[in-house]
């Protein structure tokens, strides 16, 4: 710390002159901001949902009936397989990664933007490129790919499966996946190098921790996909042989490459939506998060543990070494169970506030719950045999799907107040929650029995006498539960932001940085930064006279000083002077103490602080306006350099005290 | 399956809930988490007692030996995970319920208790070791095939149908989706013998599977596949392909009919007979459509 306290001061440098830039229509083309960024993947991506939806709407209307009725053997074929890529590939990973990852990673760890702004542009319009790719299968001759989202060679070769659509899918898939691997290491290296002082690994919010580890994963996983589409494409169009028998090639190399991917990629899915659990129920308990470190090494160890179970896709293909991948596959398990039980570790003594986000928690739990259960079942070779490609494994991934997307919506009802400054309608959030929680279990429990009971998937048609009319039926009815509440869902979002009820900038007494700044943030996110001195530095600020008096410890490392004057966050938006001095600023303004943020001065306040918190206090005075400039200083400062040598240095002081 | 069984359940239900008179401490809250849970009982009732005449939740006991042993496994994976998973909700519920915000009053602000920590890191490993070690040994069983089986059976599975070829003789039994609805010509096959199933197919991948056996695998071009079937009893078990494999995926339909010994022997006699009697041209197939139909018949007479 002396070393930082005595570097010399750099002169102050004329910032750069933003103007207010374009609006409307162009700034959504021509944005590189990594919000507008993350609100166009946003919408893309909930259109794809519901253009997903209406296919799996469809498809339960046609099984209502043995015969069907509403669609063609050929039709059906063509919904699961584009239900299936839509929903994976181009509804839940880049919500995940393109929408929550984008928008929140920056404003959570504390910086303006993504590392590479216009790499994280060109990732969005290749994934619209994509979508729209995919999408124009459906108007070309022969009609879009239908061979099942995973393409089973040699069932997608040009003699099985020929016409443009197959070629579409491919490409579609070849383009978001490139968009996910630069959206992958824009996150990586944003969280890498744009930290704000004094966030360090072990204080990044959990939900930063796990776009970390899946963007890792996406890095693993995705160019393997890649590869093996391009080595499809060569064997329907240029005469190769890689995964056809004439010719000397090996068909089952087309799944092995394909589960390569496929697995992490469902924890490429499942990661994200795991952190924005991890987020909401410690705010929403008012407590923090139990068993930060356990959490992290449990998603790493999922997300390891996930590259070397791919084959448990094909325990009946009868060429896997069957052991091996059984076992790493239970595995699994243990991470995944220490990840559940801290959550519940982290409701525990709480003080809960069921919200929609929090009830939408307790809705992914209980899915969760079923889902992972039933997937340690699978991990056994011989239960798998019994039950491979029947509705057992659909009722599996299902579960688990709808208890990812049950925390995507809690993800959209928490942090939307952030987005627009405006809440959404608990009214609508509970009882939209209650028709997607009842609906999800009706639609797929039934789906185990049915499993059980020998009906095998992607079947359009099925004999009236298996027994298994009944259960499909029940199905059908949770799956238009389910419609209805997504329709509710985007009912809200209109509603909330047609007829706005302010949020302020801290709705939920928020623990994370983002809940620091204005909402909607500034072009460049922050105008001041609070000490981050734990992993909760708004909680801590928001809360320093309980942890001034020593009645809250908090942080990873033990008791840490805290900056910053009680000013009750959780009532934030009533206090104008408190909103004006994050919102009124303009792009001017906001960049040059963004960029400025950790210049020596404010540092030196801050080691004090370190032995004397209710010194810090009185420096940091009781006006609010005063108290937010702490970090962003009047001197100038190189943005750059200041951010790494403060971020690397002010980690050290922690490093001696106790774990509490 | 009974829908009339359940009618009862929903006005106990309706009842119970209407006598209940304790005071309701957030009235939305309390509205909406039990109407909640009173669609969940109505629901899990619903899937229960459409299953309730089925052991186990509806999976079937197994009719090979084999798929008996999976069966055991079945059950006790399944027991274990539900064990697990009442623990587990009873936690989460007691949670949401027991600690629902009552007061301003901030809650203790804990963050480790490292014991608890390390039983819950420990435990599910034994769990994992305990599970994965009756799966090891359910796999060996399964998985066990005999060098010199009863009856040796060539299965090739083709877009969109089955042909069983009894190895050492001239018979062969042909389904194809040609049948669909209607009854598909059985494959017979005797009872208590190693039934030895040589795998392959002849275009895409296909999966064998018949869902009173509790067993599937894959056919798949390029790669022979090898397991033993001994049916435990007599009776017509209904096979089907599971892995998608085209247009007609789901007519991919075939039976097995397993009988006495004697019977078998019988049967198969017949059918080299019938074979030799047309030099050959004779494959067993549902009567209706005569010898089987090729796939471009197949196509002609679908239409669709």
């Amino acid at each position: 710390m002396t070393l930082l306290v005595e570097q010399p001061t750099v002169p102050a440098r004329t910032p750069p002159v933003h103007g207010q830039g374009p609006s409307g229509l162009v700034k959504w083309l021509t944005s590189t901001d990594h919000k507008v960024i993350g609100t166009s993947y946003m919408v893309t991506s909930l259109a794809m949902f519901v253009i997903g939806g209406i296919m799996a709407l469809l498809m339960r209307t046609q099984l209502l009936s043995p015969s069907g009725g509403v669609l063609s053997l050929h039709q059906y074929n063509e919904m699961f397989t584009m239900h299936g890529s839509i929903m994976l590939l181009l509804f839940a990973g880049p919500f995940a990664s393109g929408f929550l990852g984008n928008y929140f990673v920056p404003l959570q760890i504390g910086a303006p933007d993504m590392a590479f702004p216009r790499l994280n542009a060109l990732s969005y319009w290749m994934y619209l490129g994509g979508s729209i790719v995919m999408l124009s299968g459906f108007l070309v001759a022969g009609g879009a790919a239908d061979f099942g989202w995973v393409a089973y060679a040699p069932l997608s070769n040009a003699t099985n499966s020929p016409g443009a659509g197959p070629d579409l899918w491919i490409v579609a898939l070849i383009l978001t996946g490139f968009s996910t691997v630069f959206t992958a290491v824009n996150i990586i290296t944003t969280v890498f190098y744009l930290r704000a002082p004094g966030m360090t690994m072990f204080r990044l919010p959990i939900f930063t921790w796990n776009m970390v580890v899946t963007a890792l994963l996406s890095l693993i996983a995705f160019p393997v996909l890649t590869a093996a589409l391009v080595m499809l494409y060569c064997d329907r169009h240029f005469g190769t042989h890689i995964f056809e028998v004439q010719g000397g090639g090996v068909p089952v190399l087309w799944q092995h490459l394909f589960w390569f991917f496929g697995h992490p990629e469902v924890y490429i899915l499942a990661l994200p939506f795991f952190g924005v659990v991890t987020e909401i129920i410690p705010v929403f308990s008012r407590k923090p998060l139990f068993g930060y470190i356990g959490m992290v090494f449990a998603t790493i160890a999922i997300a390891a543990l996930s590259t070397g179970v791919w084959a448990h896709h094909m325990f009946t293909t009868g060429v896997v070494l069957l052991p091996f991948f059984s076992f790493m596959s239970y595995l699994i398990a243990v991470p995944t169970g220490i990840k559940f039980f801290n959550w519940i570790g982290s409701m525990w003594g709480g003080s809960i506030s069921f919200k929609t986000p929090m009830l939408y928690c307790v809705g992914f739990l209980v899915t969760f719950l079923i889902g992972g259960l039933s997937g340690v079942m699978l991990a056994s070779p011989p239960v798998d045999f019994a039950v491979h490609d029947t509705y057992f494994v659909i009722a599996h991934f299902h579960m688990v799907i709808m208890a990812l997307v049950m925390a995507g919506i809690g993800g959209i009802y928490y942090w939307y107040p952030k987005m627009t400054g405006r809440l959404m309608r608990e009214s609508i959030g509970k009882v939209s929650f209650v028709f997607f929680l009842v609906g999800a279990w009706t639609t797929f429990m039934p789906q185990f029995v049915l499993g059980l009971r020998g009906m095998p998937r992607r079947e359009a048609i099925y004999s009236p006498t298996m027994g298994w009319t009944f259960l499909n039926r029940v199905s059908t009815v949770g799956s238009y539960l389910i419609a209805i509440s997504v329709l509710l869902l985007v009912v809200n979002l209109w509603i909330s932001w047609r007829y706005p009820i302010p949020s302020g900038d801290n709705p939920w007494d928020g623990h994370t940085l983002e809940w620091w700044t204005s909402s909607p943030p500034p072009p460049h996110n922050f105008t001041s930064l609070p000490r981050i001195r734990s992993q909760r530095p708004t909680w801590d600020a928001n809360h320093a006279d309980l942890a001034a008096a020593g009645i809250i410890t908090t942080g990873v490392l033990g008791p840490s000083g805290i900056v910053g004057h009680g000013n009750n966050g959780n009532n934030g938006g009533h206090d104008p002077a408190r909103s004006g001095s994050r919102t009124g600023l303009t792009g001017h303004q906001a960049s040059s103490a963004t960029g400025e943020g950790g210049s020596s001065n404010s540092l030196t306040t801050g080691t004090a602080s370190l032995t004397e918190p209710s010194q810090s206090m009185s420096k940091g005075g009781m006006d609010p306006l005063s108290n937010r400039d702490l970090t962003g200083g009047e001197s100038g400062g190189r943005p750059s350099d200041s951010y790494r040598r403060t971020s690397f240095n002010d980690g050290q002081p922690g490093l001696g005290g106790e774990r509490t | 399956m009974s829908a009339a069984s359940e009618v009862p359940v929903y006005h106990r239900r309706k009842n119970r809930g209407s006598t209940d008179h304790r005071p309701i401490k957030s009235p939305f809250l309390e509205r909406v988490v039990r109407s909640v849970l009173r669609f969940l009982l109505i629901g899990a009732a619903a899937v229960l007692l459409s299953s309730c005449r089925l052991p186990y939740l509806g999976m079937y006991r197994g009719a090979t030996t084999q798929g008996h042993d999976t069966f055991k496994l079945w059950t006790g994976s399944l027991l274990a995970a539900m064990l697990v998973g009442i623990i587990v909700l009873s936690l989460v519920l007691w949670s949401v319920f027991r600690f629902r915000k009552r007061s301003e009053e901030l809650p203790r602000q804990f963050r480790y208790n490292i014991p608890i920590e390390i039983i819950y890191t420990a435990v599910p490993v034994i769990i994992v070791c305990l599970l994965f070690y009756f799966t090891v040994n359910t796999e060996n069983e399964v998985d066990a095939v005999k060098s010199d089986p009863g009856v040796a059976l060539k299965v090739t599975a083709f877009q969109w149908g089955w042909r069983f070829h009894y190895s050492g003789t001239d018979v062969t039994v042909l389904d194809t989706a040609t049948d669909w609805p209607n009854s598909y010509p059985p494959a017979v096959l005797p009872v208590n013998e190693t039934i030895g199933i040589t795998l392959v197919s002849a275009d895409v991948v296909h999966g064998f599977y018949l869902r009173q056996i509790d067993f599937s695998r894959y056919a798949q071009p390029g790669v022979v596949n090898r397991f033993d079937l001994n049916f435990r009893r007599e009776g017509v078990y209904h096979g089907q392909c599971t892995d998608f494999c085209g247009l007609y995926h789901s007519e991919m339909l075939f039976r097995f009919k397993v009988v006495s010994k004697s019977a078998f022997a019988a049967w198969l006699a017949a059918q080299e007979r019938l074979q030799r009697s047309t030099n050959g041209q004779y494959v067993a197939a549902h009567s209706s459509s005569g010898a089987g139909g090729s796939l471009s018949e197949v196509a002609a007479r679908r239409g669709r």
